[in-house]
């Protein structure tokens, strides 16, 4: 069967305005709307419509976490996707731990191609994809805006500093999405009534054979320095004349 | 203990990234540190010579490959790790090229990686934004871990010239892998200011409405020698290219000034643009989240305000 696939992450909503918790353990998560990872979301879509056009047989998800991720995953199904996989531990994982949990389903799910998205936007590593392609000893193509498949190949445009860069790969490979690659479709409430019934299996680090290391321990968190509130200048002239009294001009 | 620190340099066959010295500045403020940088190349006589004048470099270590005439992080990254060995951290930028490269030489390496190092309070401490710059954290990197970091080029100006580094050829260790093949790139090259490290940056938002208006904004950069973003809107819209894109998911950038030209200014969007000394907005909506941010704030339509600019600037 030829398959796709796809990780996801519950994170906080991105529109949520953080705030961290008084004694600076962490950030207030309490009552906070969650979400699938924006970035991870795209990869859906994308597997979504490459199936669609008959270059894919199967899109599975996976999501690795705590019970609460659940409802993630049903939205996942309700977009489309066959089946989800729930690696559950109420360990947070470290980016590498997570890579090898994927590439121990990778062994099981034999897919074709991988789709990440390219950075959660929680934590901000962008890591994933890039190690679990290391650990698989396969391609990568990271920050995607295009991707066009053939049998055997992939050709991904990737958004880099410079521009867009063109990268042809072998398959197997893993491929995180960027912003610019699709628009996710809008889940319509039939397709949640649906998606209850989708296969959802629940899976165990000890079931993997992964035993997740520890190697970085976050001490604290602290809000970002604040900028203190400017002053309005009325028309163009007292803006320029503002910016030469400072010397940036 | 002392610490031995490795920096992968960006390039783009001729020229050292200011990125790069950067890095360099970053690794010097580990405590007793010794800096080697490493330069993977089809051609490396002069990227060496440039990484060798960076100051607090001791050592340039050149790899020689046809492979690495372009960035492929699946040909370098096995390079990287075979050479890793003696050294406490691995570092390289938190561009596009190192955040591609450094996850994977950190999985070869069997070890964590920090992403975007701010500040570094230890050998084995450092501080990261996450939730796209909205907190900070702390993190100590456990057990004698070998450390891969990627450093937030925003948070460090570049290391000075000046220093006269000793330079090694080392061995291409590694055949390359076949899978991964360059094709091409669309670098739309320009004389105007590069975003990443102009002084001055004019950006754009949606409130442009088009390619066309979009010009106003070239217009206005040039005449103040400075470089052109975009936000997000801008750039899905198709009004700026891609490479133009400021924040979370685009360019991280500390400009000296940066002219904020109908954006409303989305947390996405002000985290790209946190570290530039002052930061102008104008915006038609006096209550844009902009504001909150600006340090000189000019309510009105910038399609009367910005040809303004250009006839007072003259
Ligand atoms: C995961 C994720 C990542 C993202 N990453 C980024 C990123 O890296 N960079 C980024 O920019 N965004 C990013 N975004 C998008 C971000 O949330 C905003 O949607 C985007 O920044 C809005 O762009 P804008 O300010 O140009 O448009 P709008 O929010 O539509 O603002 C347009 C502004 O123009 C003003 N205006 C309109 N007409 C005029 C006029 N004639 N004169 C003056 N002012 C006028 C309006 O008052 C308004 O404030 C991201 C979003 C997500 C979900």
């Amino acid at each position: 069967m030829k398959r796709i696939l796809v990780g996801i992450k519950r994170v906080v909503d991105y529109n949520v305005r953080i705030r961290i918790k008084p004694d600076g353990s962490g950030v207030l998560t309490d009552g906070v709307k969650m979400s699938v990872n924006p970035f991870d979301e795209i990869a859906l879509e994308e597997a979504l419509r490459i199936k669609e056009r008959g270059a894919a047989e199967e899109v599975v998800v996976v999501t690795v976490g705590p019970a609460d991720c659940q409802p993630q995953l049903r939205t996942c199904l309700a977009m489309g996707a066959d089946r989800a996989l729930h690696v559950q531990t109420d360990t947070a994982l470290e980016p590498l731990a997570t890579a090898g949990v994927l590439r121990s389903l990778i062994e099981r799910e034999q897919p074709f191609l991988v789709l990440l998205g390219k950075q959660a936007i929680d934590d901000d590593n962008g890591q994933t994809g890039q190690m679990l392609a290391a650990l698989w000893d396969r391609p990568q193509a990271t920050f995607a805006s295009k991707i066009e498949l053939t049998e055997e190949k992939a050709r991904v445009t990737r958004e880099v500093d410079a521009g867009l860069e063109t990268l042809e790969i072998d398959l197997p490979a893993v491929v995180t999405v960027d912003l610019r690659l699709n628009e996710p479709r809008y889940v319509k409430l039939p397709d949640i009534m649906k998606a209850k019934k989708k296969p959802l299996e629940t899976l165990t680090l000890e079931s993997l054979g992964v035993t997740p290391r520890t190697q970085l321990k976050t001490l604290r968190h602290e809000p970002p320095a604040q900028r203190s509130k400017g002053v309005r200048v009325n028309d163009a002239a007292e803006l320029l004349a503002a910016l030469k009294q400072k010397g940036l001009l | 203990m002392s610490q031995n620190i490795l920096i992968v340099a960006e390039h783009d066959g001729r020229t050292l990234s200011v990125a790069t010295a950067k890095c360099v500045a970053c690794a010097a403020t580990v405590p007793d540190a010794a800096l080697t940088v490493v330069v993977c190349a089809a051609d490396t006589a002069t990227l060496s010579q440039q990484a060798a004048a960076l100051a607090g470099v001791g050592t340039v270590l050149t790899v020689e490959h046809p492979v690495h005439a372009h960035p492929l992080a699946a040909a370098i990254a096995p390079q990287i790790a075979a050479l890793a060995g003696p050294y406490t951290h691995v570092f390289g930028p938190s561009s596009t090229f190192g955040k591609d490269l450094m996850p994977r030489i950190a999985a070869l390496l069997k070890t964590v990686q920090v992403s975007d190092i701010m500040a570094i309070e230890s050998a084995t401490r450092f501080r990261r934004p996450i939730y796209a710059g909205n907190a900070i954290i702390t993190v100590e990197v456990l057990d004698g871990a070998q450390v891969v970091g990627t450093v937030r080029t925003a948070s460090f100006q570049p290391a000075a010239a000046g220093g006269s580094a000793r330079i090694e050829a080392a061995s291409p260790l590694i055949e390359p892998p076949s899978h991964t093949r360059f094709v091409s790139v669309s670098a739309a090259r320009s004389d105007r200011p590069d975003l990443q490290t102009a002084a001055r940056v004019v950006s754009g938002g949606r409130a442009l409405g088009s390619a066309e208006n979009f010009q106003l904004l070239y217009g206005l950069a040039d005449t103040l020698g400075a470089a052109v973003g975009a936000s997000r809107a801008a750039v899905d819209a198709g009004y700026a290219p891609n490479e133009l894109q400021v924040g979370q998911t685009g360019k991280i950038i500390a400009p000296e000034l940066y002219i904020a030209i109908g954006i409303s200014g989305a947390i996405q969007h002000l985290t790209g643009i946190k570290d530039a000394r002052t930061i102008v907005a104008i915006n038609k909506d006096p209550d844009a989240p902009i504001f909150e941010i600006a340090d000189f704030g000019l309510v009105g339509d910038l399609f009367e305000i910005v040809p303004q600019l250009q006839k007072l600037l003259g």
